[in-house]
C-alpha cells in the first residue's frame, strides 16, 4: 500500500547515494548481459515483431482462446475457475484450501497472486503461505513487498540478507558469505517442500491448442512445489495465452535473454495434466485485463510477458528502486498497467519517467511504453487526478507561450529577474535550485539580438 | 530555398548563442533563413505534464508563423519530435500535416537534407556527446543500445568534420542525462542524481565539454556542474559545427 507518492519515496531511496549506485550498477549489468544475450541472434528484432505479432492477433481473439484453452484444459483433468477480481482469485484459493483441510502450503513465484495480494488474505484467515524462492523468501520474512518482478530482493545486499536469516533462521551472525546463506535457505525450505500439502505456482504461459502451461523458473521450486504436493493450483491472469504450443519457440527465447541475458531459464516446465491421485486447479484471473483491453490506447500493455527488462533498463527505476512505484509490479511497465487497477492511488506513477524510450526498445513484445505513459498523464489530468497547483501553473504558462507579446515580455522580465533579484529564484522554493543553478540570463534574447544583426 | 527557423523558447531567452550558431551555420549553406518574430513554444511543456488539451494556442501560433517555408529547421531534437508526433489543429489538417512533414531537427537537415560532407569549423577539445533522448530515440538520430541493428549517428557524423575534435568514448552510450521536462522539478531527486551520473562518466572519460542536439538536457547537466563548480563545459552541438578556427 502507498505510504508516499513516488517522488517522495524516490527522494528517500537516493540519499543513501552509495547504496543508489550499487543498486544503479547492479540492474545495469543485468541490462548488459540483456544486450549481449540480444547481440547473440542476429534474428532478434524478427523474433520481437513475432513475439508482438502473435501477443496481438491472441489479445484480438482472446475470449476464442481463453474457451479454447478451458475446453482442452478440462480434458486433461485441470480444474479450471475463473476470477472475476483479486478477492474472487484469493476466495478461490481459500475455499480449495478448505475444502482439502490444508495445513501445509508452498508458493512459487507468481506475481499475480503479489497482485492479489494473496498472501495477506490467507493470512488473515490463519493460514500461512510459505514463499519458497530465494528472493521472495528473504522479502516474505522481513515482511516486505518483492521490489522486482524477476530480481524480488534487488534491493538488498548480502549483509542486509545475512541479518535476516540471522533473526529468522538462526544463521552465524556477520557470516555473508552468499554460499553459506544459500544453503541456510535451501535447508530450510527442504522441510516445507516435503511437507507440503498444496503447492501454488504461477504461469507464464497458457498453450489452447493443448490446455497445458508452462512455468519458467531458475531455481526449480515451481517444479518441487508441484511434484511433491497432492494438490497443485496456478494461477494465470487472462493475458498469459498463445494459441499453439510452436509459438512457445518465440517466447521462450526471448524471455530469458531479455530478464537476465540467459538464454533459457533453467526449468521451462510443462505442465499438462495432473498426475495419478493430484489435483491440478488452474485459476484464471481478469481483474481489470479485461478494462484494459477495451482501452485502444492501452490495450498493448497486455502483451507482457514480465521480463522486467523495462525494469532494468529505466535510468529511474535503477535510481529509486521498487518499492517507490507502491505496487505488486513496479518499473515502466508497472507505470502503464497500475493506473487501470486504482487511477487514483496510482496517478503518480505515469509521471516518474522522463520518457526517455528505453524500456519500449528493450521491450521483447515491443510494447510502445513510453507512449503509453505519456497517454496516461492525458487521462489522469482530464479525470482530475493532478494537483490543483499543477492545473494553475500550467493554465499561467499556456497563456503566456499562446501570445507572442506576452511571451516577450515574461521572457525579458525573467532574465532581469535572473540577473538582478536572483533570490526571486534562487531559494529553498524552488526545486531547480536546490542541487542546480539557474541557467545564467544573457544580456538579450535571441530574438532582440536577430531584430539589431538581420531585419 | 526558404528556411524557417524555429527557435525554441527557452533557447531564444536563456541561449541566443545556440541560435545565432545554427542561423549563421544554415546561411554560410547559401541558404535564405528567416526567423518569423511571434513563434513561441512547441508546447510539449503542457504535453509532457498531461495537459496536450491546452496546447491549441502554441499550434496555432506554431502553424500561422511557419507555414509559408520549404523547410522549418530547429537546434532542438526534443522539440522538432514533439511537433512531428502532437502538431494538431482542428481545421487546419493539411497546413499540420505539411508542417510535420518538412520540420527538421539541424543535425539530421544537414546531414539528410543537405548531405553536407565538410564543414569549416574547428573545435581542438576533448568532447562528450549526450544523446538526447527524443532526438535518439524520437527523431532517430543515432542507432540506440538497445536494439539489434548496424551503427549510425548524424551528429557523430557531422563532428567528425569538425577539425581538432577529439570525441571521447563513454560507459552508458545513451542513458537519458534525467532532464524530462517537468520531471526535473516534480521528481527533483532521481533527476538530479541521473544527471550527476551522466557527468560522472564525461569526467571520467576526460570530457572538456559536454555537446548535445539539445539544450534542454545541457541545461540541467549545466546546473549540475555550475553549482559543482565543475570545468567541465556544455555547448549546442550548432556551436561546435560553426565554431571558426582562431
Amino acid at each position: 500500500m502507498k505510504a508516499m507518492e513516488h517522488a517522495q519515496a524516490a527522494e528517500a531511496f537516493i540519499r543513501d547515494e552509495a547504496r543508489t549506485d550499487w543498486h544503479d550498477e547492479t540492474l545495469w549489468f543485468v541490462r548488459q548481459k540483456r544486450d549481449l544475450a540480444a547481440q547473440g541472434l542476429p534474428e532478434w528484432e524478427q523474433l520481437r515483431d513475432w513475439a508482438s505479432g502473435i501477443k496481438n492477433h491472441t489479445l484480438s481473439n482472446l475470449s476464442q482462446y481463453l474457451a479454447l484453452f478451458e475446453e482442452n484444459a478440462l480434458k486433461n483433468g485441470i480444474k479450471v475457475h475463473w476470477a472475476m477480481d483479486a478477492v474472487e482469485h484469493n476466495q478461490i484459493i481459500h475455499q480449495i484450501i478448505k475444502e482439502g483441510k490444508i495445513c501445509r502450503m508452498v508458493k512459487s513465484k507468481s506475481m499475480l497472486t503479489e497482485e492479489c495480494h494473496l498472501n495477506a488474505y490467507l493470512a488473515a484467515q490463519g493460514i500461512e503461505v510459505i514463499d519458497t524462492d530465494l528472493g521472495e523468501r528473504i522479502v516474505q520474512l522481513r515482511k516486505e513487498a518483492p521490489s522486482h518482478i524477476v530480481l524480488p530482493a534487488i534491493h538488498l545486499k548480502k549483509e542486509d540478507v545475512s541479518d535476516t536469516f540471522n533473526e529468522f533462521l538462526d544463521t552465524e551472525k556477520g557470516n555473508n558469505d552468499p554460499q553459506y546463506l544459500t544453503e541456510s535457505a535451501r535447508q530450510h525450505l527442504r522441510d516445507y517442500f516435503v511437507g507440503a500439502e498444496l503447492a501454488i505456482t504461477g504461469v507464464n504461459f497458457a498453450i489452447a491448442e493443448t490446455g497445458g502451461f508452462v512455468v519458467c523458473t531458475n531455481e526449480g521450486n515451481a517444479d518441487m512445489g508441484a511434484h511433491a504436493a497432492n494438490i497443485h493450483i496456478a494461477c494465470m491472469g487472462i493475458e498469459k495465452l498463445i494459441p499453439k504450443a510452436e509459438h512457445l519457440g518465440v517466447f521462450l527465447r526471448l524471455l530469458a535473454r531479455s530478464a537476465t541475458g540467459q538464454p533459457i531459464t533453467t526449468y521451462s516446465s510443462h505442465f499438462h495434466r495432473p498426475r495419478p491421485g493430484q489435483q491440478m486447479h488452474l485459476v484464471i484471473v481478469d481483474n481489470g485485463r479485461s478494462r484494459q483491453l477495451g482501452r485502444a490506447d492501452f490495450r498493448n500493455s497486455l502483451k507482457c510477458i514480465r521480463c522486467a527488462a523495462c525494469f532494468n533498463t529505466c535510468p529511474v527505476y535503477r535510481r529509486s528502486g521498487g518499492h517507490s512505484y507502491h505496487t505488486a509490479v513496479a518499473g515502466p511497465i508497472g507505470s502503464i498497467l497500475n493506473p487501470n487497477i486504482d487511477m487514483k492511488a496510482n496517478a503518480d506513477l505515469p509521471f516518474a519517467s522522463t520518457l526517455c524510450g528505453s524500456c519500449s526498445n528493450v521491450c521483447p513484445v515491443k510494447i510502445d511504453i513510453h507512449e503509453q505513459l505519456y497517454k496516461w498523464r492525458q487521462v489522469l489530468v482530464k479525470e482530475g487526478h493532478v494537483p490543483s497547483s499543477k492545473k494553475t501553473g500550467m493554465a499561467a504558462m499556456t497563456l503566456v507561450l499562446s501570445k507572442p507579446t506576452l511571451y516577450r515580455l515574461a521572457g525579458k522580465m525573467g532574465r532581469v529577474a535572473l540577473k538582478y533579484a536572483p533570490f526571486v529564484v534562487n531559494n529553498s522554493l524552488n526545486p531547480w535550485y536546490k542541487q542546480r543553478d539557474m541557467p545564467q540570463a544573457p544580456e538579450e534574447s535571441f530574438r532582440e539580438w536577430y531584430q539589431k544583426n538581420r531585419k | 530555398m526558404k528556411i524557417g527557423l524555429f527557435i525554441p523558447c527557452y533557447i531564444d531567452q536563456f541561449y541566443p548563442k545556440a541560435a545565432v550558431a545554427a542561423l549563421e551555420l544554415l546561411e554560410k549553406m547559401g541558404l535564405e533563413v528567416y526567423f518569423p518574430k511571434n513563434q513561441t513554444c512547441c508546447g510539449q511543456p503542457m504535453a509532457n505534464s498531461g495537459f496536450e488539451h491546452l496546447t491549441t494556442g502554441c499550434n496555432r501560433l506554431f502553424i500561422e508563423n511557419f507555414s509559408s517555408f520549404d523547410y522549418i529547421v530547429c537546434p532542438s531534437g526534443s522539440c522538432v519530435m514533439h511537433l512531428k508526433e502532437h502538431l494538431h489543429l482542428s481545421g487546419h489538417d493539411q497546413q499540420a500535416k505539411a508542417i510535420r512533414e518538412k520540420l527538421y531537427e539541424l543535425t539530421e537537415f544537414l546531414t539528410d537534407i543537405l548531405e553536407i560532407n565538410e564543414l569549416s569549423a574547428s573545435f581542438p577539445f576533448k568532447v562528450g556527446l549526450h544523446q538526447s533522448c527524443h532526438g535518439q530515440r524520437g527523431l532517430k538520430l543515432s542507432q540506440m543500445t538497445e536494439l539489434v541493428a548496424p551503427a549510425f549517428s548524424k551528429p557523430e557524423k557531422l563532428l567528425a568534420m569538425v577539425k581538432g575534435l577529439e570525441l571521447i568514448p563513454l560507459n552508458r552510450k545513451d542513458e537519458c542525462c534525467g532532464f524530462g521536462g517537468t520531471f526535473c522539478v516534480t521528481e527533483e531527486a532521481v533527476s538530479v542524481k541521473m544527471g550527476k551520473d551522466r557527468l560522472s562518466d564525461h569526467l571520467r572519460n576526460g570530457a572538456q565539454y559536454i555537446t548535445a542536439t539539445d539544450l534542454s538536457c545541457l541545461m540541467h547537466l549545466e546546473g549540475i556542474l555550475r553549482r559543482q563548480k565543475s570545468s567541465l563545459k556544455i555547448i549546442h552541438i550548432a556551436e561546435i559545427l560553426n565554431h571558426q578556427p582562431l
